[in-house]
């Protein structure tokens, strides 16, 4: 019955519009003013971009105004402050020229509407204005990009010596996270080693895997460099931490790396944000599948103090789970031995 | 005296053609005129449109109103909406990735260069029709086939392609990944085969028709904007398209044949795959250097539509002609060079990164100058506001919100943080979606009198403007802030996300905002195929432009001239010349018949005008006297 309703109200506001229309196309043809260069719809036009220019700017500045503790993410790095400011400079830039240029783009409309008293002046070129207008832009982004390129080298730098090391591997539909152990080295890894029990596909033959572990949390110290390894096992996924300011693909077949320094702990920013249940999140941005809106990892950034303590807690992949080390060659399984007697 | 003799040739051939009639099927269907030719990529161009709108629409609903009950559209989805009425997140990403490609290749590429390119070459350079009328229609139809095998897709249980438009493998080549990587994605392979080879031939065709077959007088120097920008069109088109081609079929034999290109080191559903020593990487530069000068590829026709506009409802010339053309030219070059940006954190080499950062941002250089060249010239100007030029000022305003948000995007330290963002979904929107639509609508409302003999209705443009323009601006602006805030794109919801779970209000406002531009567009549809049958009149020249394809008559045959075609000689923008008594001077008026507004340099070319034109009469006295 509704449906049947909301039919004949369409019906009956399609037809009134219709109506209009071709009255309003009569009356036109009766006065004539459709002979017209410009009729008077001309001025109603170029009034019109006047209260788009006037209403669309205030809608702008208000929102952006009102909006900024929403849309501008607090900042949990090092070098994230200087690709905030990089951003926030260029929006200055951007933002004097993006108003200029509309001011002027509809406020021409309104003042050289169309008069046939009046003729355009013809103007077909001035080249010093040309060659300024060239010149200027060009020095303003080369200032835009030398900017950009000394932080682009700073921050894709190699990871300095003393950096924590910890890998991300995505996979459909999540992340899984190693740490390399006391001994600081990631053991080797090979995507046929994959089975149920070794997701990562870790090499235990290699010394160097023998006290790898793995956590259902990134825990990373405050203050100190820490570097992503990121890899892939099935498709492109993306690692993105949105707080850190900090992006980088995961590759299926090339391990990517990103380094940085956390500034803030976690509850550090459950302080500044008011939010007791604040939490940093990696999520995924590169296109992946299905779950592709549901990869999520949890940051901890801790105190430094603290983060030793924990590193020092876990248990590595063959504690966890002693059949890893069944089938190892007699050197490395010594070690597993060793370790799986500290337990 | 060549060209005397050519054009003689014509108008005999011109002859022959009358005593020929068309039956429906030469005319309508497999014509080889290029003005049909343009009608029909027109008429497909806005079939598409239409579908790649709604697309969009169906994936605003489920962004906007999450917790929507979309049982509604079951008898159009089928089992992609489930049991409580969800649509299935699967099919969000194939939505996505349909809307893009359709918009960008059918609708932006075909849609805009295939009417405008194959419209107006012709009727602006002085020229009976293409180089190859038969490749002409030949594009078409591959064009049309490729559409029908990607309309085809969307149907299919499993679904469409769904790994974005870009295709990134291993996403792409695996079918235990997604379900659209299976025959979905097949079919959008072949579909893209034909795409590119219709893109060729008619590139191929519109590149020679502009160098070899210019009316007498036109030279390049002549060219109205409009040719210039598609003439560039074809060569980026030219140059680009068959690196798409190569990726496509690497993918195909990683797909069907176990190669390796773009696969390495993959454990999928339970398996380690044997491949090995592939890189995605790869794909993505390959893919690249067609996806960038793409986005010129739709956006230049657009420009050169805006320019030709613009001056004519001055009633100016257009500020800088020769700075707009090298300015083409300087995008045309660039283009093939700035591919990289799309992949700072591909885990490419940084130093790249720092390489494409420079070469992104030059390219920023032409496209200022373009903005003020626009501005200038509508500096004063006597403007008419026709829904075409409405449209073109439109055109600038998105072209200068999206170019600048580029500017960010571009410098690869603040892209880590946008990269894959909606700040990116905001930007190219702008700068390439919109812009180039408005391009094409432009288009649309100036040259229709050309094509149908008749007027769109004026009001009706006006008011499909203001909806349009209003609404383009109320859906991708919001976006910014939520790309500032750090939304990532192709997310079917954010409420996993404790940094993205806000903005509810801000996604349903776009959607809205969304549904009500989509609306909006039915009224250009009435508009169109009402005035193409109900609507008034045109006269001979209605914008009283200076351009060639106005001297034609007002519905031009198989021929486009029924006599001698007209020889050039003054550039297309001689509006409101001091001195003389109309504001405007079409381009076939020699400069001896108007002394009285010549420049000084002008005056002097007079003279060689005359002897050109005295030895031109003789010439064509003796061919008449041989004939008879």
């Amino acid at each position: 019955m509704y449906g049947f309703l909301i039919g004949v109200g369409v019906l009956l506001i399609l037809s009134i519009i219709w109506m209009v229309y071709r009255i309003q196309t009569l009356v036109s043809v009766v006065k004539g003013s459709d002979k017209k260069i410009a009729s008077g719809s001309n001025k109603i036009n170029a009034i019109l971009f006047i209260v788009f220019l006037v209403a669309g700017g205030a809608l702008m500045f208000w929102y952006s105004i009102k909006e900024f503790d929403n849309y501008q993410l607090p900042i949990a790095s090092e070098h994230g402050v200087i690709t905030d400011s990089l951003f926030w400079w260029s929006m200055a830039i951007t933002g004097i020229v993006f108003l200029i240029t509309h001011v002027l783009l509809f406020i021409f409309p309104y003042k050289y509407q169309y008069s046939e008293k009046r003729k355009a002046s013809f103007y077909p070129d001035n080249n010093k204005l040309e060659i300024i207008w060239t010149i200027v832009p060009a020095i303003v982004l080369a200032g835009l990009v030398i900017s950009g390129w000394v932080a682009w080298s700073d921050i894709t730098a190699p990871a300095p010596e003393n950096a924590h090391t910890v890998e991300i591997m995505g996979y459909q539909f999540a992340w899984e996270v190693r740490y390399p152990g006391k001994d600081q080295v990631l053991g080797d890894y090979d995507y046929r080693l994959i089975t149920a029990t070794n997701s990562h596909g870790i090499d235990f033959t290699d010394k160097n895997s023998i006290d790898d572990f793995s956590s259902p949390v990134v825990v990373i110290p405050k203050g100190e460099p820490v570097l992503f390894k990121i890899r892939a096992r099935d498709v492109l996924h993306s690692v993105f931490a949105p707080h850190m300011r900090l992006k980088m693909d995961a590759v299926p077949g090339m391990p990517t790396r990103f380094w940085f320094v956390p500034t803030k702990t976690t509850a550090e920013m459950r302080e500044e944000t008011g939010n007791p249940d604040f939490e940093y999140e990696i999520a995924c941005t590169e296109i992946c599948g299905k779950g592709h809106f549901s990869m999520k990892k949890i940051i901890q950034v801790v105190e430094p103090a603290e983060y030793q303590k924990w590193f020092a807690e876990q248990k590595s992949f063959i504690q966890n789970n002693p059949a890893l080390a069944a089938d190892l060659p007699a050197e490395t399984k010594e070690l597993a031995e060793i370790q799986l007697s500290e337990k | 005296m060549s060209t005397a003799s050519v054009a003689n040739h014509d108008a005999a051939h011109d002859h022959h053609d009358h005593e020929h009639h068309d039956n429906f099927v030469t005319k309508y269907i497999f014509s080889q005129d290029h003005k049909m030719i343009a009608k029909q990529y027109l008429v497909t161009g806005m079939f598409w449109a239409l579908i790649g709108g709604f697309l969009s629409i169906l994936f605003r609903l489920q962004l906007g109103f999450p917790e929507m009950d979309m049982s509604f559209l079951r008898p159009l989805l089928g089992g992609w909406i489930d049991e409580a009425g969800k649509l299935d997140p699967t099919f969000y990403l194939a939505l996505v990735t349909m809307h893009g490609t359709i918009m960008v290749f059918f609708v932006l590429t075909a849609g805009l260069s295939g009417t405008f390119s194959n419209f107006l070459i012709p009727l602006q350079i002085g020229a009976r029709d293409m180089a190859s009328g038969f490749m002409n229609m030949l594009s078409y139809w591959l064009f049309f086939l490729s559409g029908v095998i990607m309309f085809i897709s969307l149907f299919l249980k499993t679904g469409p392609a769904a790994g974005g438009w870009v295709v990134y493998p291993p996403l792409s080549a695996l079918e235990q990944a997604i379900p659209g990587s299976g025959l979905g994605m097949t079919l959008w392979l072949v579909a893209m085969t034909f795409f590119i080879a219709s893109s060729l031939m008619g590139g191929i065709n519109y590149i020679t028709t502009v160098i070899n077959l210019r009316t007498k007088g036109m030279s390049f120097s002549k060219l109205p904007l409009t040719i210039w920008a598609f003439f560039l069109t074809a060569v980026i088109g030219l140059l680009s398209f068959p690196v798409l081609f190569a990726a496509a079929l690497l993918l195909v034999f990683d797909r069907s044949f176990g190669t390796s290109f773009y696969l390495s080191d993959i454990y999928i559903g339970g398996e380690a795959l044997p491949n090995t020593g592939g890189s995605p990487v790869l794909y993505q530069h390959l893919f690249w250097f067609l996806g960038h000068p793409e986005v010129y590829i739709v956006l230049l026709p657009a420009l050169g539509i805006t320019s030709e506009v613009i001056a004519t409802n001055s009633r100016k010339p257009i500020f800088g002609y020769k700075a707009m053309i090298i300015s083409l030219l300087g995008i045309t070059v660039l283009s093939f060079v700035v591919w990289a940006h799309h992949m700072f954190v591909s885990g490419m080499n940084p130093f790249l990164g720092s390489i494409f950062m420079f070469l992104t941002l030059i390219i920023a250089v032409p496209s200022a100058v373009k903005v003020f060249n626009y501005l200038t010239t509508l500096w004063r100007g006597n403007l008419i506001f026709t829904p075409a030029m409405l449209f073109s000022i439109g055109l600038v305003s998105f072209f200068i919100s999206g170019g600048l948000t580029g500017i960010f995007l571009g410098n690869s330290a603040i892209d880590i943080q946008l990269h894959d963002t909606y700040f990116v979904v905001a930007h190219f929107h702008l700068v390439m979606g919109s812009a180039s639509f408005f391009g094409m609508i432009a288009g649309v409302y100036h040259w229709f009198p050309k094509m149908f003999g008749r007027m769109m209705d004026a009001k009706l443009g006006y008011v499909h403007f203001w909806l349009t323009f209003v609404g383009v601006y109320m859906v991708f602006f919001p976006m910014h802030y939520i790309g500032i805030a750090g939304f990532p794109r192709r997310y079917y919801s954010w409420t996993n996300f404790e940094f993205a779970n806000m903005y509810t209000d801000l996604n349903m406002f776009v959607s809205v905002a969304a549904i009500i531009t989509f609306s909006a567009q039915f009224i250009f549809l009435f508009n169109f195929f009402y005035s193409m049958y109900k609507g008034r009149k045109a006269t001979e020249n209605p914008w009283r432009s200076n351009t060639l394809e106005w001297t034609t008559p007002i519905e031009p045959g198989h021929g486009n001239w029924p006599g001698e075609i007209p020889a050039v000689y003054r550039w297309p923008y001689d509006y409101s010349k001091p001195g003389a008594e109309e504001d405007f001077i079409p381009q076939t008026v020699p400069l001896s018949a108007t002394p009285e507004s010549n420049l000084p340099h002008e005056q002097e070319l007079v003279k060689v005008e005359l002897e050109i034109m005295k030895e031109e009469e003789e010439v064509l006295v003796s061919n008449e006297t041989s004939h008879s």
